[in-house]
């Protein structure tokens, strides 16, 4: 890849450079990492709320009279269920049962022409890799698959006070709207489409609209949120939060050599009576005792364990961290990793080499967070 | 300390160097523009008193929240105090980087790297330049 080929830009862009944004190459797009400290921006959305642009996010519209028996054909989870405004968490699997992509799916009803289809978000870095492979998988299926990130933008608003500052803000009582699912409502007078779903461990929504009304929203939502201890929250956080609520990170916990049984993930599967691409290699690993499996860590002392450290049993090694950080909300080290399932127990007493020590580890249930109710 | 008096490395630590009984100690902190870019420090790895570093080469890591990141030597030579109330206090690195925030003192065993040092202003032009 050319180093230096120009980033994409979100349409908010502009404002995370006015406000200090620490701009970084993100899966090819200029994005903000912080604005003013990881550990700020992270407890606002603890503790109130936080705005995340995440228009850098793909976001694919799959229609035509075809499009659930296509999309029903390729994702591990059933979505011929689905009603009107509903989302559901799936992953997009290869024929060895690996993981291509995590996506969100939106069940959508297009009211040109009565057509029902699907949105589908997915991560930046596999953006081309999943719409090359729709396309690859449609035979002569009747669907269509547009590219619809450059005309949308998605904004996560994120925190205890999420609900209380978009109803505020917007043209509907989401106090209502039931997790995992969504709503056509206007935010700040601008047509939106409003989902309670998020990437934090807190409540909260995340909103798709035009992208030439994003900086709009953006702002108006960013008025009313400073007064209440929100902040603008930039990837860092974005990466501290998910870790804390025991969320993977394609990339770090899923890759195409991991399957959804490993990761932890088996509810985002549905085998029975359904056929789907890596169906038979899923079953098998839900079969197989050996492999690997996705566990949290909690470390003794300040120093994380980072990607790529080695996960000791004893002296011998048991796997590897694939993310980890130093956790603003319990003031130590946390990460999650792959071991072998002889380490995976919770309490599990373990070890992970950073930089040459070894570190004592302890096995703890996932998430480490979760909000109180 | 004042930082117009001070020596810089091109990997943002600054230097200070006295004269104590014939021999030449720099004292070694890390400067303001790296401890603005670095933020939500958690940790400090020290280097040991009487280890032998070398000059540009790392001896000492400081972590934040988001990595971990290498302290160079910028002087070759042997460490003979390190400010070992730093780790608990990591705060002074922000509030005070030319003063409390010292990091260690090297006694320096070959001068030959202090030319490569910076002066003041041409170590702010090289931080206008990285922060543009």
């Amino acid at each position: 890849m050319n180093d230096n080929r120009e980033l994409s830009r979100t349409p908010l862009h502009g404002w995370h450079i006015a406000h200090g944004g620490r701009m970084v190459d993100f899966a090819g797009w200029s994005m903000p990492v912080q604005y003013t400290s990881i550990v700020e921006e992270h407890q606002a959305t603890r503790q109130s709320v936080g705005l995340f642009d995440i228009s850098h996010m793909g976001r694919l519209v799959i229609d035509g009279p075809d499009a659930a028996r296509f999309l029903g054909s390729l994702l591990t989870r059933r979505i011929d269920d689905m009603a009107p405004g509903q989302v559901r968490y799936s992953l997009i699997c290869n024929e060895q049962g690996g993981v291509l992509d995590d996506v969100l799916v939106y069940q959508i009803q297009l009211p040109e022409g009565g057509l029902s289809g699907f949105g589908l978000v997915v991560n930046a870095s596999n953006r081309a890799k999943i719409v090359q492979w729709l396309h690859q998988h449609r035979g002569d299926l009747g669907v269509g698959i547009d590219d619809k990130t450059s005309e949308y933008s998605m904004i996560a608003v994120q925190g205890p006070r999420a609900i209380e500052l978009l109803d505020s803000a917007s043209d509907c009582e989401l106090t209502s709207l039931r997790y995992y699912h969504g709503v056509m409502t206007r935010v700040a007078s601008f047509r939106a489409f409003v989902s309670r779903t998020g990437y934090t461990g807190e409540d909260g929504c995340e909103i798709i609209c035009d992208a030439a009304d994003a900086a709009i929203i953006w702002t108006r939502l960013m008025e009313r949120a400073e007064p209440m201890g929100g902040a603008a929250v930039g990837l860092g956080a974005r990466d501290t939060l998910r870790l804390e609520a025991g969320m993977p990170l394609y990339g770090h916990e899923l890759s195409e050599q991991i399957s959804p049984i490993q990761a932890g993930l088996a509810f985002a599967v549905n085998l029975r009576g359904r056929e789907f691409l890596g169906r038979d290699a899923i079953a098998a690993a839900q079969q197989n005792e050996q492999l690997p499996v996705r566990v949290g860590l909690q470390l003794e002392g300040k120093r994380a364990a980072r990607e790529g450290a080695v996960i000791l049993q004893g002296d011998r090694p048991a796997g590897e961290v694939t993310s980890g950080t130093f956790s603003p909300t319990f003031q130590r080290p946390i990460a999650m990793g792959y071991v072998k399932p002889s380490a995976a127990a919770p309490g599990a007493p373990l070890a992970v080499d950073i930089r040459g020590q070894h570190h004592a580890a302890q096995v703890v249930p996932l998430p480490f967070y979760q909000r109180g109710k | 300390m004042k930082p117009a008096d001070l020596l810089y490395a091109k990997t943002h630590e600054w230097v200070a160097v006295a004269d104590e009984g014939g021999a030449k100690v720099a004292t070694v902190g890390i400067s303001a523009f790296a401890v603005e870019a670095l933020t939500d420090l958690v940790f400090i790895e020290l280097p040991k008193v009487g280890a032998r570093v070398q000059a540009e080469q790392p001896f000492c890591e400081v972590e934040s929240v988001k990595a971990v990141s290498d302290v160079y030597a910028p002087v070759t030579g042997e460490v003979v105090e390190v400010n070992a109330r730093l780790p608990d206090r990591l705060e002074v690195l922000s509030s005070d980087p030319y003063g409390e925030g010292w990091i260690a003192k090297i006694r320096i065993s070959d001068e030959s790297n202090l030319a490569k040092l910076m002066n003041y202003a041409a170590y702010q032009k090289q931080c206008a330049e990285e922060g543009a």
